[in-house]
């Protein structure tokens, strides 16, 4: 059963087709991939999903519900927290501040000390919780990935949307996360679509992949037979290549 | 509660001396005293605006001038209590800034302080246009007037109660969702903050707060209100204040008030440059001064010694 699907998806910025026709379908209680080469589509379609951006035709369903009519602010709401790409805190909050304000939409009656407490947790449980009262600007820029990841988990998320979430990240690291991801999936029972170029990360924690490029979908499969296919390959590797 | 202590000690020690201050000081100084505590208000307004939710307004001397004029008709017309005009100054100006704070959300940054400016150089003219109900250029005299010492001890109460009020609107929930839509709009959005919501409520409340500091503004000029004293500089005073004290913060406040109620008075005397006419080149000097060693304005001086003492 899909938790959240794209269906014909079409959105177009001035003369340039941003998504053209993207079908996906995100599994309940799954993690998928969805990657591409540069100005495939991938945020776009992120953006698309939590309505920052208005599909041409076509529309975004989840949990059996077209999202065609939500507020940018209320799908979060819905139960669809997500991470950017190039980061997007704020700078002049501590690292707990921003992870409370992730939480704001549970904390309306909660006590200030009890809504600290849980964020206090989540930032424990992304191990990041001793920088908890440092301002959010000048940690390094894994411990902020963490942040924001924290943030889109202090909403009690069902759907988490993680916009290349290894971007910037040593090898070490991206083992660290690979494990992360598996586990937060299984404790917080998550269903996760990520954005990514590390395609070591998208091979070990995806069950499912989708490759878009030019707006297009190209392949979607389990991440071994995504591997092999050749338009896959020809769209990493150029058109030049593949034809040689 | 232990990391509280230093802010609470220094709350407590002003708190002492501005109620130790009257008995010292002679009835002008009182005055001047009672002009940083009603600069303090509406300082305090402008920076939960601008401070706290980035919206950047030249125009908050206009919420002073409905506030003001507020009193001095009431007062006029039927002989209301003062401290009651301050309420109403402060529910109206509530009111107005609501629907200032709606139109605003689709500007931002230099478009906003422009637009604001506006306000500033238009709402001071209505007087002019209604000149019956609002005293034309003349102006409208409250029915009772105020001594310094009364000025001085509604200045401060109310600067009290406001600086709690602020403090606890801005705490918590609310406070966060107003710096988060400050510092990234985009992810207050998808963290579910209702931005129209918060823009509009820091655009209510700032203008109450100016609406209350008017009101005082004008039982401070023998309660007369003039369309002149709410001009575009008393506007920019504000913003200079607020920038003086810290944007985003609540503890440089009364730095930045006593900045901009004492300076253009005590610039006067200052040797060689400061009189009548050079009072205004001594303040802009100041100004300039302050912006450069304290960008961050006191309440940044104050982080940096907090640093300091604890390293």
């Amino acid at each position: 059963m899909a938790l959240l699907s794209l269906d014909h998806a079409r959105l177009r910025f001035g003369g340039i087709v941003a998504l053209d026709d993207v079908s996906l379908e995100v599994a309940d209680g799954s993690i998928v991939g969805l990657i591409g080469p540069n100005g495939a589509g991938k945020t776009t379609a992120f953006n698309a999903i939590t309505r920052l951006y208005r599909l041409d035709s076509g529309d975004v369903v989840f949990d059996g519900r077209s999202l065609r009519r939500t507020r940018p602010s209320r799908v979060i709401r819905l139960g669809i927290a997500r991470t950017f790409q190039n980061l997007e805190l704020f700078p002049n909050l501590t690292v707990l501040e921003n992870v409370l304000v992730g939480a704001h939409i549970s904390t309306r009656l909660q006590r200030e000390r009890e809504q600290k407490r849980q964020a206090l947790e989540t930032l424990a449980d992304v191990g990041i919780a001793e920088h908890a009262g440092r301002p959010a600007s000048g940690l390094p820029y894994g411990t902020l990935k963490r942040v924001e990841l924290a943030r889109a988990l202090a909403s009690r998320p069902r759907m988490l949307l993680l916009d290349e979430p290894a971007g910037g990240l040593n090898h070490e690291e991206v083992d660290a996360l690979v494990g992360l991801i598996r586990r937060l999936r299984d404790e917080r029972k998550l269903t996760i679509l990520l954005v990514e170029h590390h395609m070591r990360l998208v091979m070990q924690v995806c069950e499912h992949v989708h490759v878009l490029d030019f707006g297009r979908t190209i392949a979607s499969g389990a991440p071994a037979d995504v591997q092999r296919d050749p338009a896959v390959i020809q769209a990493y590797l150029g058109g030049e290549i593949a034809a040689a | 509660m232990r990391h509280r202590l230093p802010e609470l000690g220094s709350l407590l020690a002003v708190a002492v001396l501005l109620s130790v201050l009257p008995f010292t000081l002679s009835d002008y100084n009182i005055s001047l005293v009672a002009q940083v505590g009603i600069f303090f208000v509406a300082v305090l307004g402008l920076n939960i605006l601008t401070g706290y939710t980035g919206q950047i307004s030249i125009g908050h001397g206009a919420f002073m001038a409905i506030g003001g004029y507020t009193t001095a008709v009431m007062s006029r017309d039927h002989d209301t209590n003062l401290v009651v005009t301050m309420l109403m100054a402060f529910a109206i100006c509530f009111v107005v800034g609501l629907l200032v704070g709606l139109p605003a959300l689709r500007l931002s940054g230099v478009y906003l302080a422009l637009a604001t400016f506006a306000l500033a150089v238009s709402v001071p003219q209505l007087p002019l246009k209604w000149s019956k109900f609002l005293g034309g250029s003349g102006g409208v005299q409250s029915h009772r007037t105020v001594t310094h010492l009364w000025l001085y001890g509604a200045a401060w109460i109310a600067s009290a109660i406001l600086f709690a009020l602020a403090w606890l609107i801005l705490r918590g929930r609310i406070g966060r969702a107003f710096r988060a839509a400050r510092d990234s709009e985009i992810a207050a959005v998808a963290s579910g903050i209702e931005l129209p919501i918060y823009k509009t409520l820091a655009f209510g409340i700032s203008a109450a707060y100016a609406g209350v500091a008017g009101a005082l503004f004008v039982m401070g000029t023998n309660g007369f209100a003039q369309p002149s004293e709410f001009g575009v500089f008393l506007s920019l005073q504000l913003l200079v204040g607020a920038a003086v004290a810290g944007l985003g913060s609540l503890w440089g406040i009364l730095a930045g008030a006593a900045f901009v109620g004492l300076l253009p008075t005590v610039s006067g005397s200052v040797p060689v440059i400061g009189s009548a006419h050079g009072r205004n080149v001594v303040f802009g000097a100041a100004v300039i001064l302050v912006m450069l060693l304290l960008p961050e304005g006191f309440a940044g001086l104050l982080t940096r010694l907090r640093r300091l003492a604890r390293a």
